[in-house]
């Protein structure tokens, strides 16, 4: 066999194939022709073959075959052998094949070599790529070479180390008599990996951490390397534009982070070098802003005095003012972290974080808004708001939809007066009207709602920009039923605040027929302009056009909307008695900030009223009530969770019917497609309870069961049957645990089949505290208007020991009298 | 990284099969060739950053967690290019090409275990030097 080509010999050719296919099959060739000279066992060229194979690798072509040969190579004695070997160790084998165990004792013998480079090598490898049996196997030769006087070997020693220990962190202990001496040796390069190694030390494992506080006294030991690295002259070999060793120093500022986390006295120690090393570093380069920055982080992490906190927010400040645009955004990423502890210092520089919004880098941009919306309070509000409004209209779509909810959220908390509040919304909607999240749109109702004297301002400008534009579909339904509500105020022009416009009642029927012709007008709108019209009926005289509408939409391809004419026609004929009654003003819909049946509009539970300490418990019913319908199964609307759901508007509509009871419209099928029937829980529910005690001092006997006993979970059912309503039953539930650790993040949801209707109120608590010692209770109604026996799923889910679990059970065995 | 999706080279500390690695680069890849100058050298990418610098033709990117201080790191990828500059006089991709082992020693000289190991660049070069004496 003619001696195999050398390595640059194949580089050069492969790359002067023009397609893929030649360059395939001048590989192919060349693997085979390494294949061969493998089954040969050819000694002298094995080296050469592994490192063309290697490169073949690197290109994305299989090269599984040369791992057994890579093996071979390290086995030898040659230094390049074993080089090759190594690398190639390192870029075929992975833990996962049984092949790498083999290198176990190649690697135990050359970690005890003489040559210091043969030793490195193993270790490097060994740092790379071992796996958790050969870190377990080689651990002792591993603390062994950490003690040795050699830097050069000690260095890769301790990185080696510190794979080790994240491979198998209970070798942790094994390394700690080798790092006592570690921070005494005078070699930057040892000094850095020793610093690696402690860190990773404490970050695993916190018994490490408070073992290095109090015994080793590692802080000052630290403050004093610092020290001297900052004090000392020039030093050739580790500076970087000026600045002695910045890596080790920022290595250090983070070990100090670690240690000085929750701990005063560490903290204390630490202040005077921090601000030190704060005020002398140079900011000219990327390099001082390094540290600084890690300072920074240092500062806010620890216990620091308020003076060193002002001192890193003013540095953050600067940043922002920095022309590099990786200053910029680090500046803003930190600051986001810090806006909730040190609100007031970040507030000063509330000018140049504005300014960042208009910086042409899309993360930046991301960031400026966020902390925008964080800094946004009653003082600023005004000022804010326009400059927030202008990045509205000039942003990317991706950001319309998250600045839209942010306006909506800061403009609700901090409004100065209903006027400027509902201007705002306008202003929103008008702009950036299509990436406006769905479900905002019933917020906005009922906003509208609530602002009573506003009626009429608001009904006209909407009506108004209806008027301009009906392509923007959140726009279009906010007016659209604004416009059924409040049309009589539209056209006897009773507007105080703007001059009022003269409509007359065919004008705005024209508009809202107009919608429903209308291509841009998608079926949910149609249902909104629909359902306006003949709210109109009783606000306005012409009566019969309004019918005629009606009943020509009584055969209308599109489902909801057929039937939501059929229904009104109905009202028409049969029940015209009723109409006024039916389609009378709505009433004004109060955010409850309990878990309150009225309200129909919180069934996404946006964080609107996050001031309120209920907010929890909004959210969670909100969750339980979405969570129950995946949990029912069978329903057609999707994910439910916190996203739009394309029925929702609908059902804003439809509420209506939904809202004033089981009337049974005749002549229209079964209830509208939506399932929001049973979110919404209907008024029987309310009307028995809303101003009950909740516990009655009935239902005495009914005996209590044990829903759920698993993983020392106990959750106990207690029931009572409320007097004036014999078809609810209260069921209260008590969770407890007896295992030795709390579980927290704990929620309970429950589903019943579709005959009977359920109803959550809000837990006791979300932590189940640990060995019985509490209990969580929470209260569920359920109706049960056709007598049948109860069944219910539960879903649990809580976090136990840092990890999140969750389970379904079925609840079959419910004692007869709870629901007879 | 090349412009047009050739690897030059790639270093794991983290175990991966092998496609999936081919998709990480593609991932990596695409998101960090459509960034131009005015983008900062930080991006974000599943629950990890990247961090990225440009020179000439090539991409060096190093993936770390989102708790790591992006601008050391982006001085470690200096450090390294500049090593590489000494080493080779000049560096040019066709070196890094011809002489991957030898870049890949590089590596392992500088970076070990995922974690920056010597920073000093006069130290760095005088154990390369000794290594190519043993060949």
């Amino acid at each position: 066999m003619p001696a195999p080509i050398r390595l640059r010999e194949l580089i050069r050719t492969i790359r002067t194939a023009r397609t893929q296919a030649e360059e395939r099959e001048m590989i192919q060739k060349e693997c085979a022709a390494i294949r061969s000279s493998f089954r040969e066992e050819d000694n002298t060229y094995r080296c050469r073959n592994v490192a063309k194979l290697l490169y073949m690798h690197m290109l994305g072509y299989p090269a599984h075959f040369g791992q057994l040969e890579c093996l071979k190579l390290i086995a030898s004695q040659k230094f390049t052998d074993k080089r090759i070997g190594y690398l190639g160790a390192m870029l075929l084998l992975d833990e996962r094949q049984d092949v790498h165990l083999l290198m176990t004792n190649c690697i135990k013998n050359d970690l005890n070599h003489s040559t210091q480079y043969v030793q490195g090598l193993a270790l490097c490898t060994l740092g790379c790529m071992g796996s958790s049996e050969m870190c377990r196997d080689l651990a002792g030769e591993v603390e062994k070479l950490l003690k040795t006087s050699n830097s050069y070997l000690r260095k890769k020693a301790a990185l080696c180390a510190v794979h080790v220990i994240r491979k198998v962190p209970e070798l942790m202990e094994m390394f700690l008599p080798a790092t006592k001496n570690l921070l005494s040796e005078k070699n930057h390069g040892v000094l850095h990996t020793s610093v690696v190694l402690l860190t990773e030390m404490c970050e695993r494992s916190p018994d490490m951490l408070t073992h290095f506080r109090k015994n080793e006294k590692l802080v000052p030991q630290l403050v004093r390397i610092l020290k001297n690295l900052i004090m000392s002259g020039y030093s050739p070999e580790h500076d970087v534009s000026g600045i002695s060793d910045p890596f080790l120093q920022v290595r250090i500022l983070r070990l100090l982070r670690i240690l000085g986390k929750s701990d005063d006295d560490s903290s204390e120690a630490m202040n005077d070098i921090l601000a030190q090393v704060a005020t002398n570093t140079e900011t000219s380069k990327n390099v001082g802003n390094a540290i600084l920055y890690e300072t920074v982080l240092t500062i806010m992490d620890i216990k620091s005095e308020s003076g060193l906190r002002v001192l890193a927010i003013n540095i953050l400040g600067r940043f922002l003012l920095n022309n590099d645009k990786n200053i910029r955004y680090v500046a803003l990423t930190s600051l986001l972290k810090t806006v909730q502890t040190d609100h007031n210092a970040v507030q000063r520089h509330r000018s140049t974080i504005v300014d960042c919004l208009k910086d042409l880098d899309v993360s930046i941009k991301r960031r400026a808004m966020e902390l925008s919306f964080a800094l946004v309070n009653g003082n600023n509000i005004r000022g804010m708001m326009k400059e927030l409004l202008y990045f509205l209209d000039s942003c990317d779509p991706e950001f319309k939809a998250d600045c839209a909810s942010g306006v909506f959220l800061a403009a609700e908390k901090y409004a100065p007066s209903k006027r400027w509040h509902i201007d705002t919304i306008m202003r929103v909607l008008t702009t950036a009207g299509s990436y406006v999240r769905d479900d905002s749109v019933p917020n906005l109702i009922q906003l509208i709602t609530n602002s009573v004297e506003m009626h009429a301002y608001t009904v006209q400008r909407l009506y108004k920009a209806l008027l301009d534009d009906i392509s923007q579909q959140p726009l279009v339904q906010v007016a659209s039923w604004c416009i059924g509500e409040y049309g009589d105020l539209l056209v006897s022009g009773q507007c105080e605040e703007e001059e009022p416009i003269q409509v007359t009642e065919d004008e705005v029927l024209d508009v809202l027929e107009g919608l429903l012709v209308s291509n841009l007008s998608t079926p949910v709108t149609r249902g909104y302009s629909l359902t306006a019209i003949m709210k109109l009926s009783t606000r306005f005289s012409s009566v019969n056009r309004i019918k005629k509408v009606v009943s020509i939409y009584g055969s209308s391809i599109d489902v909801e909307l057929q039937q939501r004419a059929v229904e009104y026609n109905a009202l028409f004929k049969k029940y015209d008695h009723m109409r006024p009654a039916l389609l009378e003003r709505m009433p004004i819909m109060e955010k409850t900030a309990t878990n309150g049946p009225t309200e129909i509009v919180q069934t996404n539970g946006e964080t609107e009223s996050s001031d309120s300490k209920h907010m929890p418990s909004i959210a969670q019913p909100a969750n339980q009530a979405n969570d129950l319908l995946d949990l029912l199964g069978g329903h057609d609307v999707g994910p439910v969770i916190q996203t739009a759901l394309p029925t929702k508007p609908a059902s804003a509509g439809g509420e209506l019917l939904d809202l004033l009871g089981d009337l049974s419209l005749s002549g229209g099928p079964a209830p509208s497609p939506t399932p929001s029937v049973t979110i919404s829980q209907p008024p029987f529910l309310l009307d028995g309870l809303s101003s009950q005690p909740l516990f009655n001092d009935t239902a005495a006997g009914i005996p209590p069961m044990t829903a759920y006993n698993k993983n020392g979970l106990k959750i106990e059912f207690t029931f009572e049957r409320s007097n004036p309503n014999p078809n609810i039953s209260v069921i209260t539930i008590h969770a407890s645990n007896t295992t030795e650790a709390d579980m927290t993040d704990f929620v309970f949801q429950a589903a019943v089949p579709k005959t009977f209707q359920l109803q959550l109120l809000s837990p006791s608590s979300n932590v189940v505290p640990a060995l019985n010692q509490g209990n969580i209770t929470q209260v569920i109604r359920v109706l049960n208007p056709q007598k049948q026996q109860l069944r219910m799923r539960i879903k649990l889910t809580y976090t136990y020991k840092g990890a999140p679990v969750q389970d379904l059970a079925e609840v079959n065995n419910f004692p007869p009298q709870s629901w007879q | 990284m090349h412009v047009t999706l050739l690897t030059r080279l790639a270093k794991w500390y983290m175990q991966f099969d092998d496609d999936e690695k081919q998709k990480l680069i593609e991932e990596v890849h695409a998101v960090v060739t459509v960034r131009d100058a005015k983008h900062t050298n930080f991006v974000e990418f599943r629950n990890f950053k990247i961090i990225y610098r440009r020179y000439a033709g090539l991409y060096f990117c190093i993936c770390v967690d989102v708790t790591d201080n992006n601008l050391a790191y982006l001085e470690g990828i200096h450090n390294f290019v500049e090593v590489l500059n000494e080493y080779f006089h000049n560096v040019c991709e066709l070196d890094l090409v011809f002489n991957f082992y030898k870049v890949y020693t590089v590596v392992d000289e500088m970076f070990l275990a995922g974690e920056i190991r010597e920073t000093s660049q006069t130290k760095v070069l005088k154990q390369l030097l000794m290594l190519q004496s043993l060949e």
